[in-house]
């Protein structure tokens, strides 16, 4: 190799130097509208959770900085030992094939990085899975190609509502393109809220990112999942398990309200969707009984 | 075996030679062309679907589906989302069934295995031949499936590669195509189990005198252990396609919970098969990258047995992590830990092939040829792709990234880059071997200038996409996520002009006739190919090669 691509190589890599780190801090995520994407976002976005801020400390603070250093570490030693043992710099190849030590370095230095992630990574799944006690129950079931929910009965509600993406020409101001839709679900703030997760016809799967929530909605099965959302807002998801024609127009949308107006639109919402001839009322007697 | 009686053959010309084919190196080139067709369509698709992706609204489809099936104008809209579906499905089918699986398996293994342990042929010619052909009326059953009804009055099967009910059963497309596709697979997987056979009979029982397995070349030994993940994996998603047949068709309820059956059953048994499936992908390039960065070097391999036992460990773990793919179907936590620990485990047998290869070029005098640089290069993506695989394993994390677009980078990085790279590392590795003219270099380091600046553009940006929460397989997405999708879309098409450099580097290396003589590469190349002409005559080896020492591992 000539010098020329020496100091090319050279050149590239502190290019690199200087433009990773740009990206890296890029990726933690800046100010933006809670619940949905920001636009250009690199990183996770924003969350509202307990869970979803121990996910980003494990992403941002543990992974991120791991795997990053992983990546930039093999490529620096491909970039080096291509520059110091090409054939011009280093004419004569040795015979080196077996270094024992170097050998079990590089199995147990792996695994110790890979214990020292399981650590607080089994913790969040345990976080993450085992459901604590919920005033709050919805079940929400998948259909092609919309959400419905029921709120039961003993938790003042006993009615339950179909929810389908705005189309474009409905969209009104504040409204966001895919994911806005007709009736949001409403659940209060800093309460834990306990979702149902099933499906009418294929498998669909229910998603709010800054709620860090995903569960798959099959048929024949009742899979449950919680959050505890603890800023108002609108929280946007979208169906992410393949499910037909329509898959990705089958938003999700919940509205994070204080407790009051939680109960003042559980009422309201008893008139409107009792007075809407809908066969989810034979279903939400089956959740009171 | 066939070199005793070679003698007697005679050496069949024109459409004899290759319909009726019963040699190793005819039914390679035969399997590299199909390769090079399945790549080709699963490429233009994947064109097709970044330009889709590269705004935001629905453009290209709708007028796709105008085009291939006379879609009525006001229904256009409703054919083009459907098209979408189906061209990911075909996609991905095509590329991991019809175009990696055939090139590194059916094509350098079937020409090269025999030829680096020392044998004349395959242990079963014909079977050989029979392999071959199943798997090119697969692809055909494939298009075929893309115009037939799936969908009510939709055209294909759209459900994705991973095929799940009751998407794929009579409630999600009750038409025929999802029928086509289930007997594609039947064929394929046929062809597969049994050119796996034949791979596990060949390499334990045609080894040249003197050839121990510990001193068998890695490739066979990368081939070996693919040969036994297929054998050993492949009748369970048979059996799986099957169950689903019979339940479109015979009134049975395998994944009807109407009837008592699991949906869910079907994704235990389809992963079983398929991560198997990813390293089925992945360990031909693992075992031929070693063989580049050994020659280029002019090294022997760093590590030897470790490289071939962490193929065979990587093997036996493969299998057993399966519902990894699956944390968000409503696992247990005791079964979502168990897969989770699992799955890490993986990451320490790969570290050790990074590390070995580069072990072997440390010290070493490397030369940089094309092939080597194409290795290299798969060193760096692969890594890029393990890393974020170690990020997903994780199920607490995989909770904010599944089915994301972080997944889909993910994948890529492993395999569109990954195993990509190592199919065409291989490809200029072996093209003078095979065809007995030497390429343009410069052409071949161009192809991967492009291909390399084309794919990381195209996938990297879709980290971010993922980590921000954009769905795959999505026609359309949200104007927030318009700016990573237009780079990526820029990227793909990069990429895609890098196959028009690959097209004329091989026309132009047909044209030149430079010879390439034994050994192009020098004091490096030390296995048993590179001691044969190029390209090898018909029937190589008629006195098996005598193996000494280790110098031909």
């Amino acid at each position: 190799m000539s010098t020329d691509t020496r100091k090319l190589i050279s050149r590239g890599a502190s290019l690199m130097a200087l433009v990773l780190p740009l990206i890296l801090s890029a990726s933690y995520s800046l100010a933006q509208v809670e619940g949905q994407p920001a636009p250009g976002g690199m990183g996770l976005p924003a969350t509202v959770t307990d869970v979803g801020h121990d996910t980003q400390f494990f992403y941002n603070g543990i992974l991120l900085p791991v795997i990053t250093f992983i990546a930039i570490s093999v490529l620096g030693l491909l970039l080096y030992v291509s520059w110091r043992f090409n054939e011009n710099a280093n004419p004569v190849p040795s015979k080196l094939t077996h270094h024992t030590g170097l050998e079990i370095v590089w199995t147990l230095v792996p695994i110790l990085i890979l214990v020292f992630i399981s650590v607080p990574s089994f913790r969040l799944l345990t976080k993450q899975v085992e459901i604590p006690e919920a005033k709050v129950t919805i079940k929400v079931t998948g259909n092609q190609w919309y959400w419905s929910y029921k709120y039961p009965e003993d938790q003042g509600g006993g009615f339950g509502f179909d929810q389908l993406m705005k189309a474009e020409a409905d969209l009104e101001p504040g409204d966001v393109r895919l994911l806005s839709v007709d009736n949001e679900a409403v659940v209060p703030v800093n309460e834990v809220v306990k979702l149902q997760i099933t499906a009418a016809d294929v498998i669909h799967s229910f998603v709010i990112p800054a709620f860090s929530i995903r569960m798959d909605a099959v048929p024949g099965r009742l899979n449950e999942t919680w959050f505890k959302a603890e800023k108002e807002g609108v929280y946007y998801g979208q169906c992410s398990k393949i499910c037909g024609k329509d898959h990705a127009f089958m938003p999700s949308a919940i509205r994070v309200v204080s407790r009051e107006k939680y109960e003042e639109w559980l009422a309201e919402s008893k008139k409107k969707y009792a007075a809407a001839e809908m066969p989810v009322r034979l279903a939400a007697s089956e959740v009171a009984r | 075996m066939a070199s005793s009686t070679a003698g007697a053959h005679d050496h069949p010309r024109g459409l004899r030679r290759f319909l009726f084919s019963t040699n190793h190196k005819d039914i390679g080139t035969l399997y590299l062309i199909l390769a090079v067709i399945g790549g080709l369509v699963g490429m233009l698709m994947s064109v097709a679907i970044r330009a889709e992706l590269m705004h935001p609204g629905i453009s290209v489809f709708p007028g796709l589906a105008q085009m291939l099936y006379g879609a009525d104008p006001s229904m256009a809209t409703d054919a083009g989302k459907n098209l979408y579906n189906v061209f990911i499905t075909a996609h991905g089918v095509l590329m991991i069934f019809f175009m990696v699986m055939p090139a590194s398996m059916g094509g350098f293994a079937n020409w090269f295995v025999p030829i680096m342990i020392g044998a004349p042929d395959m242990a079963f010619p014909r079977l050989n031949n029979i392999s071959f052909w199943f798997l090119a009326v697969a692809l055909i059953l494939l298009v075929m499936s893309m115009f037939v009804e799936g969908a009510p009055g939709m055209m294909g099967f759209g459900g994705g590669w991973v095929f799940y009910p009751p998407l794929s059963s009579n409630i999600g497309h009750p038409g025929p195509a999802m029928d086509f596709v289930i007997l594609s697979l039947h064929l394929a997987g046929a062809s597969s189990i049994l050119g796996s056979i034949n791979f596990i009979t060949t390499i334990f029982n045609m080894r040249a005198p003197g050839m121990t397995l510990h001193k068998m070349p890695l490739f066979a030994w990368a081939m070996l252990v693919t040969a036994f993940l297929l054998v050993l994996t492949l009748p369970v998603l048979a059996g799986a396609i099957t169950m689903l047949l019979t339940d479109r068709n015979f009134g049975t309820m395998f994944y009807d919970p109407a009837g008592g059956g699991d949906p869910l059953l079907f994704q235990h048994l389809f992963w079983f098969f398929g991560h198997p499936e990813v390293y089925v992908l992945i360990l031909p390039a693992f075992g031929l990258i070693s063989h580049i960065v050994s020659t280029f070097s002019k090294k022997p391999v760093f590590g030897y047995l470790g490289m071939a036992y962490a193929m065979v460990c990587i093997g036996f773990l493969g299998c057993i992590v399966w519902a990894h793919h699956m944390y968000t179907v409503g696992l247990s936590l005791n079964a979502q830990r168990y897969f989770v620990f699992a799955t890490m485990v993986i990451a320490v047998p790969t570290g050790i092939k990074i590390f070995s290869w580069i072990a072997t070029m440390w010290g070493g005098s490397i030369s940089f040829r094309a092939p080597m640089i194409w290795a290299i290069g798969f060193i760096f993506v692969f890594t890029m792709g393990g890393v974020t695989g170690v990020v997903l394993a994780n199920a607490s994390v995989d909770r904010q990234l599944h089915e994301t677009y972080y997944v889909v980078a993910h994948f890529h990085y492993t395999m569109s880059l990954g195993a990509v790279f190592g199919v065409f590392a291989g490809f200029y590795y072996w093209f003078p071997k095979m065809t007995g003219y030497l390429y343009n270099e410069t052409l071949s380091k161009l192809h991967f200038l492009f291909l390399f600046v084309g794919v990381n553009l195209t996938f990297f940006p879709q980290h971010f996409l993922g980590l921000a929460g954009m769905p795959r397989r999505y026609i359309d997405y949200p104007d927030a996520f318009a700016s990573w999708n237009y780079l990526s879309s820029l990227g793909a098409f990069i990429g895609a002009f890098s196959m028009v450099v690959f097209f004329y580097t091989v026309i132009e290396a047909f044209m030149k006739k430079r010879y390439a003589g034994y050994n192009p590469w020098g004091s490096g190349a030390t296995t048993l190919e590179w001691t044969l002409p190029s390209p090898p005559p018909f029937h190589q080896f008629e006195t098996l090669p005598r193996i000494t020492g280790a110098e031909h591992q």
